[in-house]
């Protein structure tokens, strides 16, 4: 090596930030050229969107912001799963099962304070995102049943149930539509700046986010689900720690934290639990989770990114015609280009590292049964 | 009506609710046995429904049911060079490939016919009536009086559990998907073979996409899908990868469908969303044993060659 060690190590480090920006400079090549395409004026379109997103601080604060709180919750809780390669597509059902938890325990217990009655739902939402995991992890750990299918059933099992729910049981008084009764002023989430919208679950996701970081950095419980999530068998057959209960944290963490983002979109923003509460929050998380290369305070950025494209969406819709569809076409764009500079970069760097070991890149893989 | 009648108009719903979840999963059947997880099968049948309602604009009825089914093709053919060939995971290009889907399908739908989107007529499959077997009682409508893609259901079943279980291909084919390595060493071309796999699946989840715009609806309509491509996968899991099983279990997954509408008629008040979780529900008991074993094949959504080491 010509290069002293301490630049070596500034471009390893640099270099998923340049892949990040290839993959967004191609997904709006490509983007811009689909939008020609389809008979738009690309310039007018990203100018709605990025105005739409970015133009004024109410759109800024009070759009794109509230759009990226969910997005950043449910970002984090996939991104701590898949550092330990446990491939959890259940962020969804985990997010409908807190919100239902949520509100349920609002609307039914007379706790009164906001002191009580916020730390009372948030705890209630929290768990039952994480029994919601729960199910899913048992299932891995004791019989060997990969989660990918097992999240994803689980997704479907939540919807039908909050559907029952706000149809049946927790039905609004007045019964005239399927929601809830309004959650009272108490369990309300205060907003953060005066005269927005914003509130304070965007504060609770930057919060998780650098606690999440500091835990996976620099505790010996992070190191492990770092360690299993390098390499399952390595871990095992070191016989340090048993992989099991590292599994087992990693699931109900990340349901815990999907469970919180329904819950305090309800408390936030809705004030009432109905049917598709979620325009697929759970899904696009993994982009979220994806584009912050798992990392959680990447994923502060990248949800507002996401949140960013949302706002503008509805912006591009209104000023230039544009249907706001094309941003969810525009996400995963930037989702395969993600994945193809990755491998770009990692057959690259295969064939600097020839006969060295070469090393895994971040993102990972879903390896292990399904 | 008489509780036959009821019956009957109940197996005529039921059968025509699964048809296009077993056209979906009868492909993904075979993905999943070449060691393709498609989680952008959602992608292909709604591209399937937006092609087969263009195709039929511009063609008529069969046209369309063909041009969804290349829609659908399509679109499996991104996700296969992005899985297969790229040897991207296959979890998050399938969820790019559903999420950009249900985007792009929507853009075009609203570019060509306005934000607002006026609903569209479109000439629907005629039913073929099958001489004396639709004339049995209770079960001869439902089952022998049905669209095109009902009858192909009941062709690709055989069809493909021969293919799958009593031939060469079949056999090289679920090798790729039990372990690649082997099949590797075998001389199996693993990679073109995972790739046609997985876009067979698609050319099937895109006749699924057009049996709703085409026969189920008459219309197209944005996220019309909703959700099947993700079923199919549970029909899968259910009908444990074998063309029979997952055929009873689209039955059983269309008939808890169909119960809903019944039990309404009959009573408004009864809990249906319970219903419709019951499938789920009892797949994922299926997964945990409680039917007798059923595993996953070995390989499934590894990638190959492996990477890293």
């Amino acid at each position: 090596m010509s290069n002293p060690p301490g630049f070596a190590r500034f471009r390893a480090d640099l270099r998923p930030v340049l892949g990040a920006a290839t993959a967004l400079v191609a997904t709006t090549a490509i983007a811009a050229t689909l939008l020609a395409l389809g008979g738009h004026s690309p310039g007018a379109a990203f100018g709605a969107l990025v105005r739409g997103a970015f133009g004024s601080w109410h759109n800024f604060v009070s759009v794109t912001l509230v759009q990226a709180t969910p997005l950043l919750l449910t970002g984090l809780a996939v991104a701590l799963a898949f550092r330990a390669r446990v491939w959890n597509i259940g962020a969804e059902g985990q997010l409908h099962a807190g919100a239902l938890a949520g509100v349920a325990v609002a609307v039914s217990l007379p706790l009164g304070s906001p002191f009580l009655v916020l730390p009372a739902t948030l705890l209630a939402a929290a768990a039952a995102g994480a029994l919601w995991a729960a199910v899913p992890a048992a299932m891995k750990t004791r019989m060997g049943v990969g989660e990918v299918i097992t999240t994803l059933l689980m997704n479907f099992v939540a919807l039908f149930l909050a559907q029952f729910l706000v149809q049946g049981p927790l039905r609004e008084s007045r019964g005239a539509l399927p929601q809830t009764d309004a959650i009272p002023a108490a369990a309300q989430l205060p907003v953060l700046i005066p005269g927005s919208r914003l509130h304070l679950g965007f504060l609770i996701g930057i919060l998780i986010a650098v606690a999440l970081w500091l835990y996976l950095a620099r505790t010996p419980g992070g190191f492990r689900i770092r360690a299993v999530g390098a390499s399952p068998r390595a871990a095992e057959v070191s016989g340090r720690f048993r992989t099991g209960p590292v599994i087992w944290r990693a699931f109900l963490a990340s349901g815990a934290i999907a469970g919180l983002a329904g819950w305090i979109q309800i408390s936030g923003i809705t004030h009432r639990m109905y049917e598709n509460l979620s325009p697929g929050w759970g899904y696009t998380a993994i982009a979220v989770a994806l584009l912050a290369r798992l990392h959680p305070l990447a994923a502060v950025l990248t949800a507002i990114v996401f949140g960013a494209l949302s706002a503008g969406g509805a912006a591009m819709q209104r000023e230039a015609g544009v249907p706001d569809a094309w941003v969810r076409g525009i996400e995963a764009l930037v989702i395969l280009a993600v994945l193809a500079v990755d491998r770009g970069l990692q057959a690259f760097s295969d064939k600097t590292a020839a006969g060295a070991t070469s090393r895994r890149a971040e993102t990972g893989t879903a390896a292990g049964r399904v | 009506m008489s509780d036959l009648a009821v019956l009957s108009s109940f197996l005529i719903s039921a059968v025509g609710l699964a048809v296009p979840l077993a056209l979906a999963a009868l492909g993904e059947t075979v993905s999943q046995r070449a060691g393709v997880i498609n989680i952008g099968l959602e992608g292909s049948v709604i591209w399937g429904a937006l092609g087969g309602a263009l195709g039929s604009l511009a063609a008529g009825g069969y046209a369309g049911l063909l041009a969804g089914g290349l829609a659908g093709a399509a679109v499996a053919l991104v996700f296969a060079v992005f899985a297969v060939r790229l040897n991207t995971d296959q979890i998050i290009t399938g969820t790019a490939v559903t999420i950009g889907s249900l985007g792009f399908t929507g853009a075009l739908y609203q570019s060509r016919f306005g934000v607002t989107g006026v609903a569209l007529e479109l000439e629907t499959l005629p039913a073929w009536d099958l001489p004396l077997l639709s004339r049995v009682p209770v079960i001869g409508p439902s089952l022998f009086d049905q669209e095109l893609t009902a009858y192909i259901v009941y062709v690709m079943v055989p069809l493909l559990a021969w293919f799958l279980f009593r031939t060469r291909w079949g056999l090289a084919l679920r090798a790729a998907g039990e372990s690649p390595e082997a099949a590797h060493a075998a001389g199996v071309p693993v990679v073109r073979t995972r790739m046609l796999a997985a876009v067979f699946a698609g050319l099937m989840a895109g006749l699924a996409g057009a049996h709703l715009s085409l026969v189920h609806t008459g219309t197209f309509a944005e996220n019309m899908s909703a959700g099947k491509g993700f079923i199919a996968i549970a029909v899968v899991v259910l009908g444990r990868w074998r063309p029979a099983g997952v055929l009873a279990a689209a039955l059983f997954f269309g008939g808890a469908e169909a119960l809903q509408f019944t039990l309404q008629a009959i009573d408004a008040d009864l809990p249906y969303p319970l219903f419709l979780a019951l499938p789920y529900v009892l797949s994922l008991a299926a997964l945990a044993g409680w039917f007798g074993r059923s595993r996953a094949p070995e390989g499934l959504a590894l990638p190959w060659p492996r990477r890293g080491h």
